[in-house]
């Protein structure tokens, strides 16, 4: 037997070893994104000062994934939890991880509300373009002619409008000289992990509001194969453009 | 820490309201989340009026939901938190009272009940009742203190939060926009002076030590897999709330030991029946009174005793007998007749009561 097999996996060190096995569905793009976001807070060494929220919807299955001190709660709900979080103790670097409903729909005010106040947290938003845990539901990021269970001929956007661009929208409320705003994708987790990074570093050094967009895959849901899933993905960054969108200064330095 | 404001023995005339305030700085209270809302926004007025003397904390949210989940994110991360609410509020509120009931997390609400259902008034009701004792989608697994007076709303503020942090029960101080709104005299101690000990805040995320060296890393969550450990764990929440509930409830009596006719009545109601009951008394007419303090959990066995030993029961509220389900199931079996007084979101005067008492005695064998 090739030695390499029996390799234990290397996993991050903010990453659960006890949980084993992703819990997501097959090919989902969470276990990607939550390595990446392990990978970042190891590197930047803020295990010990993080507490990191999830919402219902695929975010739950987050609920033990990272050896951190983390909070399971309701649809839209993880931007208030952690931000009551951070406005108690502000040394705490406070994580939301929610999927595109709870940020954009039914927590949307929450979101807007906190960028507002450039809470000092970190809210990391999945965009997969549809509700998974509920079975494949149009979202606010659904993009037009997308088939969900509830737009089953294509979403029409006359009739429920264009995608919400979620970090563009967060980007033309923050404060401008404190927070940081980004969009990236699953398709580069190198980048990923640098926008992270910066997000991360962003809240730790008590500037301001942190906001990660990140386009992910569904292929349960979206049902297509690996080639198919891929090739949604690069229409998604064609609808959804990946790249930073407020930088404060003092951030130069993270890579 | 949050400083002292109240170190000896003080005489006030305030708002209910404003005694909220001082008696949760007197708790320890330390942070307050919350959002405007008529009848409770004096709470949180004087709360931020107070800021910095006491150095605690607050945050106005976008809403109500916001108001709940940041303070049980406060509460995780070991800061004695409260918020406060009534009305509508009380009804988006109720998403994070579940979520404080699930994970038994030492929730403290003031609720200052108004007029419902919806928007209706701003002032009184005690339409909030049910809501309070048994919103959300979960079984009702809560401590709701009624209160009848500015002494009241001292005394069982700072007892809310002891009582949520020993029992990690969401704990409510059940009042109303009279009682926020109007000025009384009330006397503000330190609870040490009493010889309350108040119970620290503990943190359930972020204590002491190093994740992988001193501890494991802490994962709460209220999502189950299974019906059956959905199950366990709700039975044994039930089995804890049965066995603390006779060490939580209380009530009061008054003149209800040889009374003919005895009015259940909570909160401020309640003293419009002491009202009534001096009045019928001096006109030869044996009424008393039986109060919960606790609307829940309710004293059940003095409650069963009282009402065996009355001929007639009456019962009055600013609602359409909210307190009466909770009560006629607890008291299941009880033959003694009863009648009721129901004033939905109006107040209950105690002329309205000497007048229904009367007329119930006409016909009553004395």
């Amino acid at each position: 037997m090739p030695e390499l097999l029996t390799l234990p996996p290397r996993l991050p060190n903010a990453q659960n070893e006890e949980v084993g096995a992703s819990k997501f569905c097959p090919g989902c793009g969470h276990g990607m994104i939550l390595k990446t976001l392990a990978s970042a807070i190891d590197e930047l060494e803020l295990k010990d000062k993080s507490v990191f929220g999830c919402d219902i919807g695929c975010s739950l299955l987050a609920w033990n994934y990272l050896d951190l001190d983390t909070v399971q709660t309701h649809h839209g709900r993880t931007t208030p939890v952690i931000c009551g979080v951070v406005r108690a103790r502000p040394e705490i670097v406070g994580i939301a991880y929610m999927g595109d409903g709870g940020g954009l729909a039914i927590g949307a005010g929450h979101l807007v509300n906190a960028a507002v106040r450039n809470e000092k947290m970190l809210v990391v938003l999945v965009n997969n373009t549809n509700y998974g845990m509920t079975g494949g539901q149009m979202a606010p990021t659904t993009m037009p002619g997308q088939i969900t269970e509830t737009t089953p001929y294509g979403r029409d956007i006359e009739k429920t409008g264009k995608p919400a661009k979620g970090a563009e929208m967060i980007a033309s409320i923050v404060d401008t000289d404190k927070a940081y705003v980004t969009r990236a994708t699953c398709s580069n987790l190198r980048s990923l992990k640098t926008s992270f990074k910066k997000a991360l570093t962003n809240v730790a050094e008590g500037r301001g509001f942190s906001f990660v967009e990140v386009l992910s895959i569904c292929p349960l849901n979206w049902r297509t194969n690996n080639v198919q899933t891929f090739e949604r993905l690069k229409t998604m960054e064609e609808c959804f453009k990946v790249g930073e969108l407020v930088v404060p200064a003092g951030l130069e330095g993270v890579k | 820490m949050v400083k002292k404001l109240i170190t000896e023995d003080t005489k006030l005339f305030m708002t209910g309201n404003e005694v909220i305030a001082y008696a949760a700085v007197a708790a320890g209270a330390e942070f307050m989340y919350g959002y405007p809302i008529t009848p409770q926004n004096e709470i949180m007025h004087t709360w931020c009026k107070l800021l910095p003397k006491t150095e605690a904390g607050f945050l106005q949210t976008e809403d109500e939901i916001s108001a709940g989940f940041t303070t049980l994110g406060g509460i995780l991360v070991g800061k004695k938190a409260f918020t406060a609410t009534a009305g509508p509020g009380n009804v988006i509120m109720q998403d994070a009272m579940s979520m404080a009931e699930m994970m038994r997390i030492p929730f403290v609400c003031a609720v200052m009940q108004r007029g419902g259902p919806s928007t209706a008034t701003v002032i009184y009701a005690q339409q909030e009742t049910t809501l309070t004792c048994f919103g959300g989608n979960g079984e009702g697994h809560r401590i709701v203190y009624s209160t009848a007076g500015h002494q009241d709303l001292y005394d069982y503020t700072i007892k809310a939060f002891n009582t949520a942090w020993k029992h990690r029960f969401p704990t409510f101080i059940l009042a109303d926009g009279y009682q926020g709104k109007m000025r009384e005299p009330v006397v503000a101690y330190d609870p040490a002076s009493r010889g309350i000990e108040m119970l620290p805040a503990v943190p359930t995320l972020r204590g002491e030590g190093k994740i992988g060296v001193d501890r494991k890393s802490v994962h709460i969550r209220n999502t189950f897999n299974l019906e059956e450990e959905l199950m366990e764990v709700l039975d044994s929440y039930e089995a804890d709330f049965n066995r603390i509930a006779p060490e939580i409830a209380e009530f009061k009596e008054y003149k209800a030991e040889d009374a003919d006719v005895l009015i259940i009545a909570h909160g401020i109601v309640a003293r419009s029946a002491m009202t009534a009951i001096d009045i019928l008394r001096a006109r030869g007419i044996k009424a008393g009174l039986f109060r919960p303090i606790t609307v829940r959990p309710l004293a059940v066995p003095a409650l069963r005793k009282a009402c065996d030993r009355a001929k007639k029961i009456l019962f009055t509220e600013s609602a359409n007998g909210q307190l009466a389900r909770m009560v006629l199931k607890e008291i299941y079996g009880c033959t003694t007749p009863y009648d009721t007084l129901y004033k939905m979101g109006v107040g209950v005067t105690g002329d309205d009561l000497v007048n229904k008492v009367e007329s119930m005695t006409e016909t009553l064998v004395c």
